[in-house]
């Protein structure tokens, strides 16, 4: 068994009344890609910004290869070596395919400059499949393109650790079949990855485990097949309590 | 990033050139074009350190009067017993030390805010300055006597800007001027990308205001007679980002193509209408802000990527095809 990449400990945050991650312990295993679903409005979105810095834990502690990272400012997290996507993708508008990975790996855990930043730009631009795209600018490209940059971006810290949220969110079918391929390359060259996800066909496909959360609590984990077809879970996504 | 391009070269050999040009102006005429000039070498000075943090940051600073008025009493206290280049020196270091503060207290607040409270700072130190003087001495002012002629204080000035011109231009190529570009087009990236936000904008601000400090520290003998009204005067802070704003703050060399023309401006209005300048001044204010937002260098590049665009797609593709 592999070392724990990153373990959350009884991590909880909430906004005045309502407690949006409530005593949320799991833990993503060295080249593991971890599944992080439930119904809107559970916390899968608050508990990746626990852990990337983009808020501060109430309680808990969240501890990053044998490092607590749970009290560290987000700019710290990213250079410890955890990167993300966002829900809804963020450009750096002004900027072409090039310059946006290029901020990726700069200031983040690998900290590159000049030549060897570039170079490493252009790599995972073709990784992504954006080969010979690398001067369109960012703010020219489909939905898709800059969901494939922001990923590229993601990646050219070198990240220990990567989160996606819902990175496959508002691709249509055929877009859907790259994405996951993409995602599935990253997990087979060894990247752990924690997503947070909708797309169940995709959490099948690609998951080994999966944690689900509802209303803020951690109700199952382990492994997909067994997960989703857990009552309780059924219940979660079908009940009509999740509208929270 | 590390090369330098043929454009850079060639802007380099220009700016020289430019520079160069500017500093033989002395010795045609030592009387009023001079001193018009020097005003020009001023606000091109004073609005390029301003721009350095607030052109990325969109942070609007007024604290501009408060660097200035810091670096120009340097000058009159110390004079007596400090060699006058020290004396610039200490006047930047003070600058960027009330900078670091300033910047520490506010800078993670948002931006409105940071506006009055740049320009209520300047007024504090305004008093708290006046207030020492007279508790400390029977004088409201210093006198500052040099052999410094218009042209000796036009040649510093000169060499400051250029200097603040190859310091802006070194930070655009560096880690930090990317960051700070980063930071310009989205702050939450930035962080998540491991930019220490806080931190640079910090450095930048002392940056700016160590220029701004040092600038004051260079006119101080201009005034002969320096006080807190004319040292620390709000204007200069509102000049300044009128100049700026108009010229456009996106490039390094673009409030310098609002200091031209407004100072010539400045100085038509100031002869003509000495008792409405400042009608005059609020006015062209509220005129840039709303027909100029980017300034006349980001026009100027709009209108030029617009006929660019054009050129580029001559015909647009009929929808039918396209499906």
């Amino acid at each position: 068994m592999t070392a724990a990449a990153l373990s959350v400990n009884g991590a909880r945050k909430a906004f005045g009344g309502l407690v949006a991650v409530n005593d949320v312990s799991f833990e993503v295993r060295e080249g593991e890609l971890l599944g992080l679903i439930g119904p809107n409005g559970s916390g899968k979105t608050t508990m990746l910004n626990l852990i990337s810095g983009a808020l501060k834990p109430d309680a808990g502690e969240i501890v990053l290869f044998g490092t607590r990272i749970s009290r560290m400012p987000a700019h710290e997290i990213a250079r410890q070596g955890v990167a993300r996507t966002f829900q809804l993708v963020r450009m750096l508008p002004a900027m072409d395919a090039e310059h946006n990975v290029i901020a990726g790996a700069v200031f983040g855990h690998q900290r590159l400059w000049g030549e060897q930043a570039r170079e490493a730009a252009h790599e995972l631009l073709a990784l992504v499949g954006l080969r010979g795209r690398e001067h369109v600018p960012v703010a020219a490209m489909t939905y898709i393109d800059q969901k494939r940059v922001e990923l590229a971006r993601a990646l050219a810290s070198n990240p220990r650790v990567l989160l996606l949220d819902e990175w496959l969110a508002g691709l249509n079918p055929s877009e859907l079949n790259i994405g996951i391929q993409l995602i599935e390359q990253l997990s087979n060259q060894g990247r752990t990855i924690i997503m947070v996800e909708h797309v169940m066909d995709a959490i099948r496909s690609l998951c080994g485990r999966c944690v689900v959360m509802n209303s803020g609590r951690k109700i199952k984990e382990g492994d997909v097949d067994e997960v989703l077809s857990d009552p309780e879970v059924i219940e979660a996504y079908l009940g009509d309590d999740d509208d929270a | 990033m590390t090369r330098l391009s043929p454009s850079e070269i060639w802007t380099g050999i220009a700016g020289a050139v430019a520079v160069a040009a500017a500093a033989t102006l002395p010795l045609f005429d030592q009387g009023y074009y001079l001193s018009l000039a020097l005003n020009m070498v001023m606000y091109a000075a004073l609005c390029t350190a301003w721009t350095l943090f607030s052109g990325p940051t969109h942070y609007v600073s007024l604290a501009t009067a408060a660097f200035f008025g810091l670096g120009t009493y340097a000058v009159g206290l110390g004079l007596d017993y400090v060699p006058f280049g020290a004396l610039v020196l200490i006047g930047g270091v003070v600058a960027a030390i009330l900078a670091g503060l300033v910047g520490a207290a506010t800078l993670r607040i948002s931006g409105v805010y940071f506006v009055i409270f740049t320009f209520g700072l300047a007024e504090l130190v305004r008093q708290i300055v006046s207030y020492t003087q007279i508790k400390l001495s029977t004088k409201m002012g210093l006198y500052v006597f040099t052999d410094f002629t218009e042209k000796h204080i036009y040649w510093m000035l000169l060499a400051l800007t250029a200097v603040i011109f190859l310091t802006g231009w070194l930070i655009n190529r560096s880690r930090l001027g990317f960051a700070m570009q980063i930071i310009g087009n989205d702050e939450t990236v930035a962080r998540h990308s491991g930019i220490d936000t806080a931190k640079l904008k910090i450095i930048l601000f002392m940056i700016s205001g160590a220029f701004i400090g040092m600038a004051g520290a260079i006119l101080a003998p201009r005034y002969a007679y320096i006080e807190p009204p004319a040292a620390f005067n709000p204007m200069i802070s509102f000049l300044v980002v009128i100049m700026a704003l108009l010229g456009g703050t996106r490039r390094l060399w673009g409030p310098l193509v609002g200091v031209i023309p407004f100072s010539l401006v400045m100085e038509f209005v100031s002869a003509r209408l000495p008792n409405d300048t400042s009608i005059v001044i609020g006015i062209a204010f509220l005129v840039i802000v709303y027909v100029l937002p980017d300034g006349i260098t980001g026009r100027l590049e709009q209108l030029w990527a617009r006929l660019k665009k054009t050129r580029a797609e001559p015909q647009p593709v009929p929808v039918e095809e396209r499906a």
